[in-house]
């Protein structure tokens, strides 16, 4: 009860009964939005992929500016030019968080499924393992160690207390960082969204003039929530990119 | 001085053990995410003005700029986040 108000427990919100099978392979409410965006992101490249026009157009035309845009602004900017055979990875993961976020937000659905911790774990996970093991082939599972635990050009010192940070920073802290910023960020939307529902069907049933307020606001928070979508989207995959890149080029 | 802050725990100390409970917990949740987001909070401003100052002087470095911006900001706002989760994960 907040000001006479009864708002609904988190755990109301984000969790969902399982509509066939049970435990941990029910498949809900987040996993149909998976699969549909699974679906959406494939038949999309599908169909952009079928005629390769010179001239792009329609979804060729997205497509190519998706890929131009994981490319040049991502790939390019912290990677370099030998990054680019991680194009496919990137792009996927980049697609599918961006369309996971967007259905996430459709009046009607408006549960994303990212707010759920495992999607963006499993995500997170994947990149993990995509850049040891790319590290520990590239610079040998020695050196890379050595490269991470004692980073060059700092006095010696200094590796009293940068040995442990980094160590535990690189091979526990980074994957639960990534996936938490991910997922935090849309909880902490869906709630926001759910606060001015909440403040607006209880207007509207109190007084029937007062909801325009709040529902002015929640208009403006939807629009607002297509830009933390985008940006939650960009900023994962940027910063898969790093991780990869640093562990293709260690700092000398 | 101290007494008179710890005045309200004698009091409380002396209700409903469970009502107690539900209020501290709402209170410590307030907390830790009130402290979480005090440093980010700066941090992410000194990030912003300082990339804006860098693309006021080098226009044509702008776009590079912009991607560093978004890491930094990616790496400060983590520690934020931290305390917004934790803030659920603490029950009563």
């Amino acid at each position: 009860m907040l000001f006479g108000l009864d708002f609904p427990p988190v755990s109301h919100l984000v969790e969902w009964p399982a509509i066939w099978g049970s435990g941990a392979l029910a498949i809900n409410k987040v996993v149909l939005e998976m699969f549909l965006t699974a679906v959406l992101v494939i038949a999309f490249f599908m169909i952009a992929g079928r005629r390769r026009a010179l001239v792009p157009t329609g979804a060729q035309n997205v497509a190519e500016a998706a890929i131009e845009f994981v490319q040049d602004g991502i790939i390019m900017q912290t990677m370099g030019p030998d990054g680019l055979r991680y194009t496919p990875y990137l792009l996927t993961l980049f697609t599918f968080i961006l369309t996971a976020n967007l259905i996430g937000l459709v009046p009607g659905i408006q549960m994303p499924a990212m707010a759920r911790y495992a999607t963006p774990l499993f995500m997170a996970v994947m990149t993990y393992l995509i850049y040891n093991v790319v590290a520990i082939v590239k610079q040998g599972p020695l050196k890379y160690l050595r490269g991470v635990m004692f980073m060059p050009g700092v006095p010696k010192a200094m590796y009293v207390l940068l040995t442990p940070i980094e160590f535990f920073t690189v091979f526990l802290i980074q994957p639960f960082s990534l996936s938490l910023r991910l997922f935090a960020n849309l909880l902490a939307g869906h709630l926001i969204l759910v606060t001015f529902a909440v403040l607006t069907t209880a207007l509207w049933e109190a007084t029937k003039v007062g909801f325009v307020l709040p529902f002015a606001l929640l208009v403006a928070l939807t629009g607002f929530e297509l830009l933390v979508a985008f940006l939650q989207a960009y900023i994962f995959t940027i910063l898969s990119a790093v991780y990869i890149g640093r562990a293709m080029h260690p700092e000398h | 001085m101290l007494l008179h802050l710890l005045a309200p725990l004698h009091f409380f100390a002396t209700q409903d053990s469970g009502e107690l409970l539900k209020g501290l917990t709402a209170v410590g949740r307030g907390i830790v995410y009130g402290g979480a987001a005090i440093g980010p909070g700066i941090g992410i401003g000194i990030v912003v003005g300082n990339a804006i100052t860098a693309m006021a002087r080098q226009p044509e470095a702008a776009g590079m700029v912009r991607t560093t911006m978004f890491l930094g900001i990616a790496f400060t706002e983590a520690l934020a986040l931290f305390g917004f989760v934790l803030a659920f994960i603490i029950s009563g």
